[in-house]
């Protein structure tokens, strides 16, 4: 017989070990799910995981991962911090869109002149876009008590419309033929959120989301505010005993979280992406609540899960194209890390028992 | 060894690498939109891949990656492609454009193809489709089918090709029953089953018994089926699995001889960039089967209109036509030029509404 059995604490070690234990999980059925599609399950999984690594094109997929990656980190370690005190915002995607919309409008409005100020300025309202988007669940919840959840992930609809809006009218580029779609900030050399050392990946937003984790980190181990955080999450009652305004963490966790994603999406639209268009939205915002809980909602934890999932994107998309394998099949592969993850989390407050019960 | 021999030898060498190269098969990379399951616009792509391959067999090999999101992934999805040693790499949707000339930039040897798109570079050809050219035939059947006079539109993106289509489709069935109107609802996907779905329905709701689509997906069509009393046109694929009804005909994109021609350029190394807009005479717009549904005089001036769009004889866009606003568009007898038509971003008149902005 196999029973669980409460521990009287988490076990630290499960703790770490379960994301460990996800990812061999997801392997092995992941790599069963492929067998099952007629492919060598062996070669799949190294295909996703190896070859953008260590394969021939290595040097340029590993600046890829950090393209990919950072938008997750940065969304993501924005987002742990509301989680860890039980504030969940579920909106990042469109205080991302939003963040890219004020950053892009903050250097197209001085199109064409050239300034060194135009980059530092697109920062700032791209902060701001996502900052005053979050502001909105924040100040409504503060207020009026409302759900953050549901007021922060309806908003993510009104910004795609916004998104749509702006791509049609306002930011459509004049001399794009009636296509929707901005100019492109990557030809816009003042607003080009280009490589610092080319062919390396390394642009801005890396660096931001680099400095987010430091930040984070050392908000969480070292300062008040982050015993705050963390108090709140786990005991909320004895937080308010010791003085936590939960009004002003509401805010500030809200307002992080979305000044971090905004900053994300501006940096992509400045950067990879270039253009703000319809479609400019590919879900990061999402997904980053899945590295957030995969990376335990640590600051290191996140930095190594965003490049996991970012290294199952690119690994999936060449195994698409080299195997054949279906894109279905891939977002299954993906879903099973955070579904194993979740299951496993079990082994963290509960131990696995053999034998019968014993006899009290 | 001298000189010359040493010489004589690389040159050997490499003239037996390249004849090596040239018998190497010629690689084909398609980077799609949606799936290739959406029965509409990325499975008709999808059935041109599996043509080339069936044209060249041993002597290709193509590859594909599907539900690409427009923007950087798919700029790595083609660099990925490149890499792996394509020659030749279609991409098949509108916001793969710059992407596409990034990457053509980075890879002077390999050939692109956009769909859809307006930029090109020495090796960044652009195709598209007349898809307005079957609108009219649409528009046709529809004008003539209506009972209630209301036609249901669902657009996509309010974009030139879009509008297009819903100016052609309106123009023609005004033609034949001046009373018609259009209702349209902007979905602002290109494939999005559900939101297709509730779009197709509210129209129904407002009295439309005609459901044209410019979206991909077959949720219109279960829409109309289970409203009963609604005719549908297939959009970008045949969609015969609705057949006859609601399905009456359809809008057929044939990819495969633009497809199968443009890798035969490229193995002979002939392929040079280009801009190409055909319709339904060099059969890369088709127009599907007409049900009996429709009643057979109906059917008979259809297909009529068809040949004459085909032969050249008759522009869907021929004056005398004004503007939404009032204002002179066409002449009596004259004939849209394809730049207006390629940035087109105003209703004819009769047309009811704004184009979203």
């Amino acid at each position: 017989m196999m029973r669980l059995e409460k521990r009287p604490q988490p076990s630290r070690a499960m703790a770490l070990a379960t994301p460990l234990l996800a990812v061999l999980a997801t392997m092995v059925f992941g790599g069963l799910l492929f067998a099952v599609l007629g492919e060598d399950p062996v070669q799949s999984i190294l295909t996703i995981f190896w070859q953008p690594l260590f394969g021939e094109f290595a040097f340029y997929y590993r600046p890829q991962l950090l393209v990919k990656g950072a938008p997750l980190v940065l969304i993501a370690m924005g987002l742990a911090l509301g989680f860890r005190a039980g504030i969940w915002n579920i909106g990042a995607e469109g205080q991302y869109i939003m963040g890219a919309i004020f950053g892009a409008a903050a250097a197209l409005v001085f199109y064409p002149l050239e300034a060194w100020w135009i980059f530092p300025l697109m920062v700032i309202c791209g902060g701001l876009g996502g900052f005053l988007w979050a502001m909105i669940p924040g100040l409504l919840k503060v207020k009026f008590g409302t759900n953050e959840i549901l007021v922060s992930l309806m908003l993510v609809y009104v910004a795609e419309q916004f998104l749509s809006s702006m791509s049609l009218g306002l930011l459509k580029n004049p001399e794009g033929y009636g296509f929707p779609g901005s100019r492109n900030l990557q030809q816009y050399a003042s607003a080009h959120n280009a490589e610092i050392v080319s062919g390396t990946g390394m642009h801005w937003g890396v660096v931001a989301a680099f400095i987010a984790v430091i930040f984070a980190y050392v908000l969480l181990t070292r300062h008040r505010l982050g015993f705050a955080i963390r108090v709140t999450g786990e005991a909320p009652r004895a937080a308010k005993f010791g003085g936590v305004n939960p009004a002003r963490l509401v805010l500030f966790c809200l307002g992080t979280s979305g000044l971090l994603a905004g900053l994300a999406g501006m940096f992509e639209v400045a950067g990879p992406a270039g253009q703000i268009t319809i479609d400019f939205n590919v879900g990061y915002g999402f997904t980053a609540i899945i590295v957030a809980f995969l990376g335990r909602l640590h600051p290191v934890g996140i930095l190594l899960a965003g490049g996991l999932m970012a290294l199952t994107y690119i690994g999936g998309d060449i195994a698409q194209s080299q195997l054949g394998l279906p894109a279905a099949a891939i977002q299954v592969f993906q879903g099973m890390l955070l579904f194993f993850l979740l299951a496993l989390d079990v082994l963290t407050n509960y131990r696995l028992r053999f034998g019968a019960a014993e006899v009290a | 060894m001298s000189f010359t021999k040493l010489m004589a030898t690389a040159a050997l060498t490499l003239g037996l690498a390249t004849g090596a190269f040239a018998q190497d098969k010629t690689k084909v990379g398609f980077v799609f939109v949606g799936p290739v399951g959406d029965g509409g616009w990325t499975y008709e792509h999808n059935q041109a891949r599996l043509a080339v391959e069936e044209e060249f067999g041993d002597q290709v090999e193509t590859v594909f990656v599907e539900s690409v999101a427009e923007g950087p992934d798919s700029e790595r999805v083609m660099t990925q492609m490149a890499l792996d040693g394509a020659d030749l790499i279609f991409t098949t949707s509108f916001g793969y454009m710059d992407p596409t000339i990034n990457v053509a930039a980075k890879f002077p040897d390999v050939k692109f193809e956009h769909a859809t798109g307006y930029k090109r570079a020495d090796n960044v050809s652009t195709y598209s489709a007349r898809f307005y050219e079957g609108r009219a035939i649409q528009g046709h059947i529809a004008g003539s089918m209506t009972e209630s006079n209301i036609i249901g539109y669902i657009g996509s993106f309010p974009i030139p090709e879009v509008i297009r289509g819903i100016n052609s489709a309106f123009i023609h069935a005004k033609k034949v029953n001046p009373d018609v109107e259009f209702k349209i609802i902007w979905a602002y996907t290109w494939f999005d089953p559900a939101k297709e779905a509730d779009a197709a329905k509210v129209l129904i709701e407002q009295g439309a018994d005609v459901i044209l689509q410019h979206t991909d997906s077959t949720a219109p069509q279960a829409a109309a089926q289970e409203a009963g009393d609604v005719i549908t046109f297939g959009q970008a694929s045949d969609m015969f699995q609705y057949a006859p009804l609601p399905r009456v005909s359809s809008i057929i994109d044939d990819w495969a001889p633009y497809y199968i021609a443009r890798t035969k350029a490229v193995m002979d190394g002939t392929w040079t960039s280009t801009d190409t807009w055909d319709g339904i005479g060099p059969g890369m717009v088709g127009i599907g089967e007409i049900t009996d549904a429709v009643p057979a005089d109906v059917k008979d001036e259809a297909l009529a209109l068809k040949d004459a769009i085909a032969s050249g004889e008759y522009h869907p866009f021929t004056g005398p036509l004004k503007k939404q606003d009032g204002s002179d568009w066409l002449a009596e007898g004259e004939v849209a030029d394809d730049g207006t038509l390629a940035g087109m971003n105003f209703y004819v008149e009769g047309l009811t509404g704004e184009i979203p902005q």
